[in-house]
């Protein structure tokens, strides 16, 4: 009882401590990495709250898939230059960022006061759950295959199309290039869309 | 037992230093992990919610955001790379041509 506190405790700091200092790096590659140390903690409520696979999911697919490639991105771009990360914002605007993160989450978190404190006797505590199969492989696949399966195909669209959206965008535009250089020795006009290509 | 607000909290608190972080950050992909941070916190409140009323459907939803995560980060870096090989910058202050 006092050690799911503790668990629950521990992984909450563990993961806004992460948040926060992922957006305070000046490093993008220490940024990566406070993130995933936050995905971590965020894994572990997931478990705790009987979502196993889906926090198991969210360290393979976050952590190892999403968060490499930014990683990757990172390495490819070479950022080392302050020019190329950018400055930090003047305290003023920043004093005014952090003041409005800071009414939205007043804001949120009143609204979960008072919709949970209106049914606190029933909902505000956690079910103790009787049945095994909450949060399971098979149950969630059957809700997946069943009840939410258009849905679960469209999202094989939705990757698809991400996927050659990321090529297309991600592609250096040298087939376009070529065309107008082989073509004649027009001079000014070709070397400008070189120029302007590269 | 931890109550449910408790993890709901956490989400909120997790959504709002992501919007900090898309405020504040100059670095476009720091910008793009806040986006993503946030996405995350949406599904911390969704399983949070699923186990308290007990409905395995916020399970699938947590699975339809993360595609949905994964697409947005594909595209995204992969326009990061256009930007940084045009700009030579990932700085978002130095994207400011559309700015009013």
């Amino acid at each position: 009882m006092s050690l799911d506190l503790a668990i629950f405790v521990i992984s909450a700091l563990v993961a806004v401590f992460g948040a926060t200092m992922m957006i305070f790096q000046r490093n993008p590659v220490a940024s990566v990495l406070y993130l995933i140390l936050s995905l971590v903690g965020q894994a572990v409520l997931y478990v705790q709250l009987g979502a196993a696979f889906v926090g198991a999911v969210l360290i393979i697919v976050y952590s190892g898939a999403i968060l490499v490639l930014f990683l990757f991105v990172i390495m490819m771009l070479n950022l080392r230059s302050s020019a190329d990360l950018g400055e930090p914002s003047p305290p003023v605007s920043r004093f005014v960022k952090y003041f409005v993160s800071c009414l939205i989450f007043l804001e949120l978190s009143f609204i979960i006061r008072e919709s949970l404190g209106a049914g606190s006797t029933t909902s505000a505590g956690i079910v103790t759950m009787a049945d095994d199969s909450f949060g399971s492989v098979e149950s969630v696949a059957t809700l997946l295959f069943t009840r939410y399966l258009y849905p679960f195909e469209l999202t094989s669209v939705l990757l698809l199309s991400a996927i050659v959206g990321a090529v297309i965008i991600a592609r250096r535009a040298t087939e376009d290039e070529l065309p107008p250089q082989p073509e004649k020795a027009v001079g000014p006009i070709s070397q400008k869309t070189n120029e302007g290509q590269e | 037992m931890v109550p449910i607000s408790a993890y709901l909290i956490v989400g909120v608190a997790l959504f709002a230093i992501g919007t900090v972080g898309v405020l504040i950050s100059r670095n476009l992909i720091v910008l793009l992990m806040s986006v993503e941070l946030m996405l995350n916190s949406a599904n911390l409140c969704l399983i949070a919610f699923s186990r308290s009323q007990n409905i395995m459907d916020g399970h699938a939803f947590v699975f339809l955001v993360l595609t949905i995560a994964a697409a947005e980060a594909a595209v995204g870096l992969a326009m990061v790379i256009t930007l940084y090989r045009n700009r030579e910058t990932i700085n978002i202050d130095r994207f400011n041509l559309l700015k009013w």
